[in-house]
């Protein structure tokens, strides 16, 4: 016999041994659990993303199970996991809708131009730290990515110097929205299809010198509005997600085009 | 007789495994928050590495070496440290849910600390005999205890004291294992 086999039959053995003792000892020290905490990490999505705020799925389902969570308190599994999971706890799960990551940044390469050169680390926690600002609009994606690096479902990636997200991969974990040095990922319900794509407080004139594409807070979008929807609050358009029934007027008036309407196909 | 005294004295103070061979770090600086909890954790270690030293010195001894397997003793080690850090696991859980709680996610990094596949490793590499080895298991053990009860005992007179911010947490906790390993150095000389 060849030494690989006998290394191969070996390990397996010792493996099967110290798998069958395992199992006995398991048996013998066997402790009961509440049942339910089983039934809930079954119904979790089980990728320990940690987006809760505990540590893994199964301490997520130790503390529903404990009472100290709300059934709805894993924004992956979203309405569905709530649903399940209010049903094995026997309450109701007004859970809340399934929610996705939105940046609010459209300046890409093309609409807003470098100021400054970094050399350094390959992120954008340590470009900001840095203080050298690598873009003209101070307020803007930096692009290098760090959201990317933090995404656990592959659904966010820097395209041509900005942040996009892919609404179908995305699992609403908002990993990006705490990792964006900018703070320029915010978490949008998933029928909200109209946002602002734009961060920038400055006044008008000084945003046009920076960006083609940023708000200049002219409130042309306000007047379009009709259910009050729509505010510019320091210089920069904000919606109001509760009162927007997605008419898309804004966006039409909007000299940038910044607000996006993100539904399929756009 | 003093041979085995002098194993014991060797990996416990000469050769300590975290403050001299730098083995077991991340639960030695995670756990010594609480004294009860590092005390724990430190008799889990123990029992660990000197069962698991039996096991290996058994398992090399009488299968290893005579297949001319030698090169296979790590994968093995860690497959035999994973399975008893398990029970060991499981046993807690059953015996002690308190400190099944207070040790939390240590416990099962027992698995994976090098600590205890150093023990295993070291033990083969001096080529001790059985008794030899589960002494070597036990000091080490024994050592590891003794640096986490000592570590904790000082984070806890930290925690009180007025700290410079920029001091407070982590930073101060690597600068006190820094200085107890400084003070461990002080041990080399004891075996001559």
């Amino acid at each position: 016999m060849s030494g690989i086999m006998i290394a191969t039959v070996v390990l397996a053995v010792i493996g099967i041994v110290v798998g069958v003792s395992l199992v006995s000892v398991g048996r013998k020290f066997h402790v009961d659990t509440d049942p339910r905490v089983t039934e809930i990490r079954d119904c979790l999505p089980g990728n320990n993303c940690g987006a809760c705020g505990y540590a893994g799925c199964d301490a997520m389902a130790e503390a529903i199970a404990a009472g100290k969570a709300p059934v709805s308190g894993c924004p992956v599994g979203g309405a569905p996991a709530a649903e399940q999971i209010g049903k094995i706890m026997g309450v109701d799960a007004d859970a809340e809708e399934r929610k996705i990551a939105f940046v609010r940044c459209k300046g890409s390469c093309d609409v807003t131009k470098e100021r400054g050169e970094y050399v350094g680390i390959h992120d954008c926690r340590a470009a900001v730290l840095s203080g050298i600002s690598i873009w003209e609009c101070d307020y803007g994606c930096v692009g290098f990515g760090s959201c990317v690096s933090v995404c656990p479902a592959d659904a966010i990636h820097v395209e041509n110097g900005v942040a996009i997200v892919d609404r179908k991969k995305c699992i609403g974990c908002g990993l990006c929205a705490k990792a964006c040095p900018k703070h320029l990922i915010e978490l949008i319900p998933e029928s909200r299809t109209q946002a602002v794509r734009c961060s920038n407080h400055d006044k008008g004139r000084a945003v046009r010198n920076v960006c083609n594409a940023g708000c200049i807070g002219c409130g042309l979008c306000v007047r379009q509005c009709a259910y009050d929807a729509i505010h510019v609050d320091g210089n920069l358009a904000h919606i109001d997600y509760a009162k927007c029934e997605l008419c898309g007027k804004c966006d039409d008036k909007c000299p940038a085009h910044i607000i996006a309407d993100l539904r399929e196909g756009n | 007789m003093t041979t085995y005294i002098m194993i014991i004295v060797t990996c416990a103070l000469i050769n300590n495994v975290v403050l001299i061979q730098f083995l077991g770090i991340c639960s030695f600086l995670g756990v010594s928050q609480q004294m009860k909890a590092s005390v724990s954790l430190g008799i889990a270690v123990t029992l660990v590495t000197t069962v698991s030293s039996a096991v290996a010195w058994v398992l090399y001894t009488l299968i290893l070496a005579p297949l001319g397997l030698e090169y296979m003793k790590t994968i093995v080690f860690i497959l035999v440290i994973a399975a008893l850090v398990q029970c060991v696991e499981m046993f807690l859980k059953k015996t002690s849910p308190a400190i099944y709680k207070a040790l939390g996610i240590y416990l099962p990094l027992i698995t994976t600390n090098c600590a205890v596949l150093g023990v295993a490793l070291t033990n083969v590499q001096d080529e001790y005999n059985l008794l030899q080895s589960v002494l070597a298991g036990l000091g080490t053990g024994l050592g590891y205890t003794l640096a986490i009860v000592l570590l904790a005992g000082i984070r806890s007179r930290i925690d009180e004291s007025d700290l410079p911010k920029p001091l407070r947490g982590a930073p101060v906790v690597l600068l006190s294992a820094a200085l107890m390993s400084i003070a461990f150095m002080g041990f080399s000389g004891l075996g001559r």
